[in-house]
């Protein structure tokens, strides 16, 4: 069917959303709720769109498109009232932007922004909370900066499955909690991180990352996972010492924007002091450090000598499924057109 | 003792039933609501016996399309249209939900219809059950209504030992349960979807629409949802026909409505009118007018989220669209009346109080903005309100009515654009010239002072001050301290001497003027 | 992965990630997946929102219990018999794909042979599930209009692990689940690169893209192609090569990236190859177990560190970028193994990863179509034979690889081992959420070390209290191998008679435990079924 959004005649099907149609055509609609995976909560009315013939706004993340329909998203009442909604967010908020480590990945700051947000107009009281919580070794909550997008709730139960968090009080007291408001190490929790990845402020933050590095400094890199074979891919938030601060996620990917906990906090060991720096060479039942000249050599002389002494099936060789599709070629080739056997496996059965 | 009939007015010639139309009422303190025997004497289960013997399901649907009637819980919305979308739903179970979680303070009309005649609800049910095809339904009601749901109980085993409920009714092959639900005392569970929420034993949050519970209502399946004045008139209809139904009331709201008369008025209690009729009719009526000969100032009609009408919008014939024109709304037909004595900056207060503090906490605008908004409000009935607030109101008034999620947060802000659009003047009075014209408003309330000339000194003001903010020893001059005295009023009448006096006397009276030049001077100095 | 090439020509999964949330049924059996493969977890999940039924064979009572509309709590080491109750119900009650058996496959007369005997009440005595779950569960998938059937190391770590996996692949074909989407057979790859390990030939029988190494056409090809003389001769597998050590056969030895002595069963064999071994050369990122026993340890970057390709379980070739400067003097390995080929007189010359890619490519066909270029973006599915083909979603659409999907049922044949009086329990192997195979790198994550910092072996309740054993005490675990301590969690995800631990710790090392037994084709162990005592330590 046709629509209209922006003037801009755009192609969409049957059952999508205003949201996502304009997503696909490039136009950004601002959402703090929405997230792909999730069924819509229509929470935080940021996407609130104009159709024509309608009185009021609709929230795009809501409503599905029909043929026909004329679609405006940043008209000047449009515009005055996402200014309202994000004045009412930060004056409930602990805008301490200046050293928040969520700052310049925070989407609030962001639509405050985009809306000229220069004075909050509606000062008031704020939702009491008893600080930081901080318990578990990968992430902390700070509920003075939550906006309530309720995505980490829903993450949780919809994706995750476990519902460990939820909500708490209501109207102006609510706030996201664990039941009891127990330590999360004591409940149910995965820490798969998928409510860290969404949080659109400083709410959820990674250990990691606090008081690191401001987010434009850091070095973003995209790996793949190292752990099992679902193939995530996921960012690697580098600072200028090459340590990895936190690990993000995109959307567009195998993973869909989702971890579990090794992917999402198990990759410190890169930087881990334990790591292999140098070559060790063996001597007298004990290691030394050794050049890479002299190791190579003392590998290419064992290996060249026992093949020319007892055939190249007396090597045998281990590759591995934790390097890349590259190194294990060169391995495989390496035993077959160097060594001269086929003796090469990996521990595929394993 | 012989009486004398003359003397004794029959109850129909009463002020208060004389222009009433008691349909859904009609049985209430007539029968014994405990007795299915009494309903079923009074025509019960007849309207139902007609369905399941001699309509079929889109024939029940098309006679109460033909009568006209629309939601009583608030929204207006046509009823028959409403079981269209259910009965067309696909889907092998569907669910029929009766909405009796009343809320509003102030209304119970509801309760009334519970307590009064519970059989009639239950025969709307099961005829709206066996119309979209739902073979379940749900009674959700609050659970402060121990004596309804007490009675509910007793209704729904009579009615199944009558073979009326449960399986293959009146052998027609058609089988209906109920159940009953008590809610747990959260406003917002009286929307729709807040409601099934509750039900199916989830935080009782409203959800977006679409999905409307006509498609995906509870535990997803197609759903309706009607409120408990809804049902009770579905009996009639059926029994007396659509047409001798919407021969009753106005051309787009038939038939009649109940009331819930409360607030400073002589007749309090359960009207019920056509629709059209006027609400001076209502409140001069059948409410009798005002309390102590008082003015009136204004209704409150349409519960916390309605809106509040003045004198000049008392010749309004009410139905639901001229409400919501008056910036007012049905409701579920709480009217709240309010005289001469009132502020109605603080009624927008309370309204808005309660809301706000049964919001939901899921969207922004609601959650925020009425907190927001209560604030703005408490900072002018407290004097400290600046010119500023009023356009701040307004702005939070629109947000949250247009981005608010669920109609509690639509509406939320109805009693504050309603009263700012009929008194304003109130407002600016309270911001500009720190006075509260209904003389409600503590803080604004003109303190008093002791005319020096007169105290002889005999404390008992300083005894009668409950803040103990009167300085003074025997047989010398006292001072109230102006600054603290919150003008209870207290030490006024003790005075043998009548030498307090409310400061704003004084400048209006010549013999003061002594009082009022200090003042001056004071501020000099 | 040898059964599925067999019935199907091709042994990977057969469908991608995110078609398991469009299946109207999944079938996962011996996959623990809320905690080996989580994010998958979450597609079946989903999957059930969207109204797919659950179904879970699994000994254990693990996470996705929780989710499943049916569990089959089977006996360790009992899935053929289990699949033929299946297959005998999915006959009996006429659930079959008749036209897709008589047109897309061979030997289904076989199936109908074997499967008479296995009638649900026979099959009930053999796995322990009650009769009639096995009619339910045969009906919910062979009704289902896509069914997917995910399956992991428990299907396979048995020594009747072909066997298995062939019965899952006549299963799929006798309802026509495979080569449709949202539908398939679908083995849940262990570790992040298996599937790229063994599409590029790190496999004794195999060049890359699965070219048989005894097959004269291709030994032609690669040796044309690296311009050397190429022994056609299989060469010898993981346990092969330890024999082949023990037996002086095999005298120099070079693990990349791998720590058998905590992956491999019996591990005590294991480290006695590694002391006998006459040159070791271990080349890892940290200092492994297997490393101690080195002459030489290499140090390798990391995945962080260099630039490649993983391929992941549903054989999407994924691009990773070198994030930071390699850790010390640490070396990528592909650069190390092209050094080592110099010096050993040959003349490699790869100036990056994306050459030894299209050089790949030159010499797989199921990688032709794939260059750093075209995945830089997003991967490509294999098979990709060019480089305008837009890779694979799934296998086997219209036409089986090799041609007819052949079934090739199995009879049951009871585990290796069987519990006795002096080994009465069986201990069944596998992981945990917060840690990977030997712990190499998540041992070295302080956070997921803090979670979960030693083996917890879970034992059932009755069998704690007949022991007198409570939550966190430690016991000593035989089996005919050799013996570990373990602390011990009670707990009823374990039935009566059965014990779980996995093989994360050196400390509690599983696989002292573990019965080498292997499985006749794959040559996998069986690392899921052996016999030990427990004595309270």
């Amino acid at each position: 069917m046709k629509l209209t959004i922006n003037g801009e005649k755009l192609e969409a099907t049957e059952g999508q959303t205003i949201l996502e149609v304009a997503q696909e055509n490039g136009i950004d609609i601002p959402n703090l709720c929405y997230s792909p995976e999730l069924k819509p909560e229509g929470a935080c009315r940021m996407c609130v769109v104009d159709i024509e013939g309608v009185a009021d706004p609709v929230t795009a993340c809501t409503t599905e498109v029909s043929a026909g329909m004329v679609v405006e998203t940043e008209t000047p009442s449009l515009k005055k009232m996402r200014k309202v909604l994000v004045e009412l967010m930060l004056a409930n908020h602990d805008v301490e932007c200046l050293t928040c480590d969520k700052a310049g990945d925070c989407k609030l700051q962001d639509y405050a922004y985009r809306y000229s947000v220069k004075k909050v107009r509606f000062e008031g009281e704020k939702t009491e909370f008893k600080g930081i919580k901080d318990d578990n070794p990968f992430f902390i909550r700070d509920n003075r900066k939550c906006i309530l997008c309720y995505k980490c709730v829903n993450l949780c139960k919809q994706v995750q499955g476990e519902a460990s968090i939820n909500l708490e009080n209501r109207g102006f007291d609510t706030r996201v909690t664990t039941a009891f408001d127990l330590p999360l190490e004591e409940i149910n929790c995965q820490f798969c991180g998928l409510c860290v990845n969404e949080c659109p402020t400083g709410a959820l933050m990674e250990k990691s990352a606090l008081r690191k590095a401001r987010n434009w400094e850091l070095k973003k890199g995209s790996t793949i996972c190292p752990y099992c074979g679902v193939g995530c891919e996921l960012e690697l938030n580098i600072d200028e010492n090459d340590q990895i601060v936190k690990v993000t996620t995109n959307s567009d990917n195998v993973n869909r924007g989702q971890t579990c906990v090794k992917g999402k906090f198990g990759l410190d060991f890169v930087n881990s002091e334990e790591r292999l720096t140098k070559p060790l060479i063996k001597e007298e039942g004990r290691f030394r450090e050794a050049s890479w000249e002299e190791a190579l050599d003392k590998v290419a002389d064992n290996f060249g000598r026992i093949r020319d002494e007892f055939g190249g099936d007396a090597t045998a060789a281990l590759s591995s499924a934790k390097c890349t599709n590259e190194e294990n070629y060169l391995m495989q080739k390496f035993m077959r057109a160097v060594m001269g056997t086929n003796s090469v496996d990996h521990c595929a059965r394993l | 003792m012989a009486t004398n009939e003359e003397n004794i007015p029959s109850y129909q010639d009463l002020d208060f039933y004389k222009s009433q139309r008691r349909l859904a009422l009609a049985n209430c303190g007539f029968i014994d609501p405990e007795s299915i025997e009494d309903y079923i004497a009074s025509d019960g289960y007849q309207a139902l016996s007609k369905v399941l013997t001699e309509m079929k399901p889109q024939e029940v649907i098309d006679e109460v399309k033909e009568s006209g009637l629309r939601g009583r819980g608030g929204g207006g919305f046509p009823t028959g249209m409403k079981w269209q979308f259910a009965y067309d739903a696909s889907g092998d179970k569907k669910y029929i939900i009766c909405n009796a979680d009343e809320g509003d303070p102030g209304a119970f009309m509801d309760r009334g219809l519970l307590e009064g005649d519970p059989h009639s609800i239950l025969e709307g049910m099961i005829i709206g059950g066996y119309a979209i095809g739902a073979d379940e339904g749900y009674i959700y009601i609050r659970a402060e209504y121990p004596l309804a749901i007490k009675r509910l109980e007793k209704a729904i085993t009579a009615a199944e030992e009558k073979g009326l409920l449960g399986e293959d009714i009146f052998g027609s092959g058609f089988n209906f349960k109920l159940q009953i639900k008590a809610g747990a005392g959260a406003f917002v569970c009286g929307e729709e979807t807040g409601l099934m929420a509750s039900i199916e034993g989830e935080r009782g949050m409203p959800t977006p629409r679409p999905p409307f519970p006509a498609n995906k209502g509870l535990w997803d399946k197609p759903s309706n949802i009607n409120n408990v004045e809804t049902f009770a008139n579905i009996p009639i209809i059926i029994r007396e026909g659509a047409a001798s139904f919407k021969e009753l009331g106005t051309e787009d709201s038939s038939g009649t409505k109940v009331f819930a008369l409360t607030g400073m008025i002589e007749n309090t209690g359960l009207a019920e009118v056509e629709m059209g009729t006027t609400m001076r009719e209502i409140i001069f009526g059948i409410g009798g007018g005002i309390q102590d000969d008082k003015e009136f100032k204004a209704v409150q009609i349409g519960g916390p989220s309605g809106g509040c009408l003045p004198d000049e919008k008392l010749d309004l014939p009410i139905d639901y669209d001229s409400l919501i024109e008056a910036g007012a709304m049905m409701g579920s037909g709480g009217l709240v009346v309010m005289d001469e004595n009132s502020c109605m900056v603080d009624v927008a207060r309370f309204f808005l109080n309660f809301v706000q503090s049964e919001s939901c906490g899921k969207c922004t605008p609601c959650r925020e903005g009425t907190r927001r908004m209560l604030e703005i409000l408490n900072r002018i009935t407290q004097g400290e309100g600046e010119e500023e607030d009023l356009e701040l109101l307004r702005t939070l008034a629109e947000s949250v009515k247009k981005l608010s999620l669920c109609g509690l947060g639509k509406t939320a802000p109805n009693p504050v654009l309603s009263t700012l659009r009929y008194f304003e003047d109130e407002y600016e009075a309270h911001i500009k010239n720190d006075e509260c014209p209904g003389g409600v408003c503590q803080n604004l309330l003109p303190g008093y002072i002791i005319d020096y000339e007169k105290c002889i000194g005999c404390t008992y003001c300083i005894d009668a001050c409950p803040i103990d903010v009167v300085d003074g020893r025997l047989e010398e001059i006292h001072e109230i301290n102006e600054e603290d005295c919150n003008a209870c009023g207290a030490c006024e009448p003790e005075c043998p001497v009548d030498a307090i006096i409310q400061k704003n006397y004084i400048e209006h009276f010549p013999q003061y003027r002594h009082l009022l030049e200090e003042d001056e001077e004071e501020v000099e100095a | 992965m040898a059964g599925l090439a067999k019935s199907f020509g091709s042994g990977a999964m057969t469908n991608s990630i995110d078609e398991i949330e469009g299946a109207d049924a999944i079938f996962v059996t011996g996959s623990n997946t809320t905690e080996a493969h989580p994010v998958i977890a979450y597609r079946v999940k989903k999957a059930k929102q969207n109204g797919s039924k659950l179904i879970v064979a699994d000994p254990r009572k693990i996470d996705l219990v929780k989710y499943a509309d049916l569990w089959l709590q089977q006996k360790p080491g009992t899935d053929i018999a289990l699949l033929n109750g299946l297959m005998h119900v999915i006959i009996r009650d006429d659930l079959l794909d008749k036209k897709y058996i008589q047109k897309r496959t061979e030997n289904f007369e076989a199936v109908e042979d074997i499967m008479e005997k296995y009638d649900p009440e026979h099959v009930a005595e053999i796995t322990g599930v009650p009769a009639e779950d096995i009619v339910k569960a045969a009906h919910m998938y062979g009704e289902a209009e896509r069914a997917s059937i995910l399956y992991a190391m428990g299907i396979t770590q048995h020594t009747s692990g072909t066997d298995n996996v062939l019965s899952i692949a006549c299963l799929a074909m006798l309802t026509g689940n495979v080569g449709k989407e949202n539908a398939g057979v679908n083995p849940l790859r262990g570790q992040n690169n298996v599937q790229g390990a063994c599409d590029l030939g790190a496999l004794p029988n195999v060049y890359p893209g699965y070219q048989a190494v005894d097959d004269e056409e291709v030994n032609k090809k690669f040796s044309e192609a690296w311009g050397v003389e190429l022994s056609d001769e299989v060469g010898l597998t993981v346990t092969e090569i330890f024999d082949g050590i023990e037996e002086d056969e095999v005298k120099a030895l070079y693990v990349m990236g791998e720590n058998p002595v905590l992956s491999d069963p019996d591990s005590n064999h294991i480290r006695e190859a590694l002391e006998q071994v006459e040159f070791l050369v271990v080349q890892d990122i940290f200092m492994s177990d297997t490393a101690e026993y080195a002459d030489v340890v290499l140090p390798a970057a990391s995945f962080a560190e260099k630039d490649g390709t993983f391929t992941n379980s549903e054989r999407k070739v994924q691009k990773l970028d070198q994030v930071i400067e390699p850790i010390g003097e640490s070396k990528s390995d592909w650069e190390i193994l092209m050094e080592l080929a110099n010096r050993l007189g040959h003349d490699w010359d790869y100036s990056s990863a994306s050459e030894i890619m299209d050089e790949i490519a030159r010499v797989s066909p199921i990688y032709g179509g794939i260059s750093y270029e075209r995945i830089e973006e997003e991967g490509l599915q294999w098979p990709c034979p060019d480089y305008d083909h837009p890779g694979t979603k799934y296998l086997h659409k219209g036409e089986f690889s090799r041609g007819l999907g052949q079934f090739n049922p199995a009879e049951y044949i009871p585990p290796a081992e069987k519990p006795d009086e002096d080994y009465p329990y069986v201990l069944t192997t596998g992981r945990r959420l917060f840690h990977f195979h030997t712990r190499t790198m998540s041992g070295n994550s302080p956070g997921l070390e803090e979670q979960y910092s030693e083996e917890l072996m879970e034992i059932s309740l009755a069998d704690a209290q007949r022991m007198e054993i409570e939550d966190g005490d430690r016991v000593l675990v035989s089996s005919r191998r050799g013996e570990v301590e373990s602390k011990v969690t009670v707990t009823d995800r374990v039935p009566e008679g059965l014990v779980f631990m996995s093989f994360h710790f050196a400390e509690s090392a599983a696989n002292v435990l573990t019965n080498p037994a292997l499985d006749p084709v794959a040559k996998i162990p069986e690392y899921k079924v052996c016999a030990v005592n427990i004595e309270k330590s």
